[in-house]
């Protein structure tokens, strides 16, 4: 069945930045997820996006907690809510790449090896935003940031990765330049139990030196160029990729955005490169899953590309 | 039921007992056998709850706040590291106004490594603003995670019951365990704030301006006063109904003594044989034995303490650069007392060293004949150990 999204849970108000790519994700995540929905929040945008208070924009009961514990304090709560007879509650957690990728990693990890019950959404920007930008394991390579001044050397973390090497039931790769794409799999991690993961990339105006009604624009370029390609991962095994992208030149996701204006010919080349490597390595994956897992069931809501 | 156990079984016992929802938890000697039995008892579903056998003792307190949070009974256990490891969350615990239960088998910190009994790794936790109760043998380390979990849910403030490594963990005690229907009636289900309450959306623990933040510690440091007399009235509750209480502090022989020693934990025991001897002696000696020490007793305290010319305060514990941190917060107590007692800081048993009746001995002759008392401690060395205070 599906939800009835005609229901806003984050409401107008919300203290984001203008043309702040979080409040459009967490809108289309709560719309889908409705208001029996719990939600963690940790110190990142989105506890900003919450509301200083007594004031908040979440209109489901919801938690601001530490910043590296997304994960056990969704796993405290869905534990206690089961103790007490309340078995239809979404238990949802937002944090951002910071508290995902690099300080909230072992305690997602200890979650994911239990597979403990509840939805994770990481808003990925890329960047440590709200204390100023900030370079994290999630930054790209190359990219500026204020403690990578000529450029970030390392490479972008695989989250991805990381959260299929834990066998959870479904990770998932989103954008809200693909609405239907992301609602529809929130949709399908609701219907689902366990530690359910949706990674999906959020640009940060600020961050990302980019205009502000050009968050959307360059979310698509992410995915059309391959930089961010749309995919699921069913029990850590299993792949889905989910549109097919145009194959655009990285070049053109990566003039929009001022964080990489002083890169080198040589270096967006080399972009491009680890671009088209990681694209090939993903079709790869996808084929040998399907050899090897013909007949598991697959209900990934593919997006017709073009 | 009268059973031969371990203090870190009766902690277990009284765990179960109590029927906890979310239990979480991680491996550290020496309180890893509290997990393991509450383990046990998981899987044979006699615990009831849920365990969460989390990946840290950081993510086991970040599991049982939220739990907590969310209206259920919670409990953990750790020790020395894990405490340590925990102590960001520790605040975070009692600023949300949890009522979490955690036992603390107290054991040294590294470095060096040591795994035998030190206070100092719950004493580091003193400012973050959870109850802190030290246990002196299996029998009050059973009744009083009992105690914690009805002032804790009262309060609602997080409590640490302290037990001590190996001297309590693993020493076997014939311990009283209570029936559970004793229990159940004693101690009803928690009645806590449902804070992910769907009828009632809200959102807990937003940003707060400077005010609001003062505010908000004001009405936790409100909360930590009442808790003196919560704490007193739950312990002589738990007496009429099971015939065991404790106090806040307890005096023994303290009525016209010209020296007060006092202790905590299980110098304690040794204490009492010690102080028996000496008064069989002619010696006018007195124990005092601090079992709360957050929030301070004060007025308990200086009720005892204030009659007395001279008090002794011998410890497992140190605050490097001052002194014991027990004796320190002693004076502190007594600084705007009329009686003005002279206080002499005693440091044994450090790192989990033995403290037996003649180092006690020792320290009472030395405070009770000491000319000038020393804003330092005085180390307790072996050789008082040995043989006394005139070898």
């Amino acid at each position: 069945m599906r939800s009835d999204i005609s229901q806003d849970v984050l409401r107008a108000g919300h203290a984001a930045c203008p043309g702040c790519a979080y409040p459009m994700g967490m809108r289309m995540v709560l719309k889908t997820l409705g208001l029996r929905t719990v939600v963690v929040v940790v110190p990142s945008c989105a506890a900003i996006i919450a509301g200083p208070f007594p004031n908040t924009s979440l209109g489901v009961p919801s938690f601001h907690s530490a910043f590296e514990i997304a994960a056990p304090t969704a796993a405290g709560i869905s534990a206690a809510l089961k103790r007490q007879g309340v078995d239809d509650v979404t238990v949802l957690a937002f944090a951002g790449d910071g508290g995902t990728f690099d300080i909230g990693l072992q305690a997602l990890s200890g979650a994911a090896d239990r597979n403990e019950d509840f939805i994770y959404v990481c808003l990925d920007n890329e960047g440590y935003m709200n204390t100023g930008v900030q370079v994290s394991s999630s930054t790209p390579q190359y990219s500026w940031t204020g403690t990578t001044p000529s450029g970030n050397t390392r490479h972008k973390k695989q989250i991805m990765e990381i959260m299929a090497a834990h066998r959870i039931p479904y990770a998932a790769t989103a954008s809200i330049a693909f609405p239907e794409d992301l609602m529809a799999k929130v949709e399908k991690a609701k219907g689902m139990r366990g530690t359910r993961f949706i990674h999906l990339l959020a640009p940060c105006v600020t961050g990302w030196k980019i205009a502000p009604d050009e968050a959307p624009l360059v979310s698509r370029l992410s995915v059309e160029s391959n930089v961010f390609p749309l995919y699921e991962i069913f029990d850590g095994l299993r792949y889905e990729i989910n549109h097919q992208p145009k194959r655009i030149p990285v070049e053109r996701y990566l003039v929009l955005q001022g964080r990489f204006s002083h890169i080198s010919a040589e270096q967006t080349e080399a972009i491009q490169t680890e671009t088209d490597r990681a694209w090939a390595e993903l079709c790869s994956r996808e084929m040998r899953s399907r050899q090897l897992y013909e007949g598991s069931k697959g209900t990934a809501a593919r997006v017709s590309g073009d | 039921m009268r059973k031969f156990i371990t203090g870190n079984h009766a902690v277990a016992e009284a765990v179960k007992l109590c029927r906890p929802d979310v239990v979480a938890a991680y491996p550290i000697t020496p309180q890893t056998p509290i997990y393991e039995q509450l383990s046990d008892w998981d899987s044979t579903g006699e615990l009831g709850g849920t365990m969460v056998k989390v990946e840290s003792e950081h993510s086991a307190m970040a599991t049982c706040l939220s739990a907590s949070l969310t209206g259920v009974r919670t409990f953990t256990a750790t020790s020395s590291q894990g405490l340590a490891f925990m102590h960001e969350m520790l605040h975070f615990a009692a600023g949300a106004r949890t009522a979490v239960v955690m036992a603390v088998v107290n054991r040294s910190l590294a470095a060096p490594y040591g795994f035998w009994s030190d206070q100092t790794d719950s004493l580091s936790q003193r400012d973050t603003g959870w109850l802190q109760l030290y246990c002196e043998n299996n029998q009050e380390s059973l009744d009083t995670t009992i105690q914690a979990f009805k002032i804790a849910e009262e309060l609602m403030l997080p409590v640490m019951v302290m037990l001590e490594a190996n001297f309590i963990s693993h020493f076997m005690e014939p311990t009283e365990v209570p029936e559970p229907a004793q229990v159940d009636e004693w101690l009803q289900p928690p009645k806590l704030p449902r804070r992910f309450d769907l009828a009632n959306p809200g959102f807990s623990n937003g940003v707060v301006t400077a005010k609001q933040y003062r505010d908000f510690r004001r009405l936790s440091s409100d909360a930590m006063e009442h808790a003196l007399s919560v704490v007193e009235r739950v312990d002589k509750d738990f007496g009429r109904t099971f015939g065991r209480s404790y106090g806040l502090v307890e005096a023994v022989d303290c009525e016209g003594a010209e020296l007060i020693l006092v202790t905590t934990a299980t110098i304690t025991s040794t204490a009492r044989v010690a102080l028996a001897n000496l008064r069989s002696r002619g010696m006018k000696v007195g124990l005092c034995k601090l079992r709360l020490f957050r929030p301070f007793p004060v007025a308990a305290l200086r009720s005892v303490l204030d009659n007395a010319p001279r008090v002794a305060v011998l410890e497992r514990n140190i605050s490097l650069g001052r002194e014991g941190i027990f004796c320190s917060e002693i004076k502190a107590a007594l600084v705007n007392s009329p009686g003005h007692p002279k206080i002499q800081g005693y440091l044994a048993g450090i790192g989990g060293t033995d403290v037996n009746q003649h180092s006690i001995e020792w320290v009472l002759q030395d405070a009770f004949s000491r000319e000038v008392f020393m804003d330092q401690p005085i180390w307790v060395d072996d050789a008082a150990a040995e043989g006394g205070y005139n070898a």
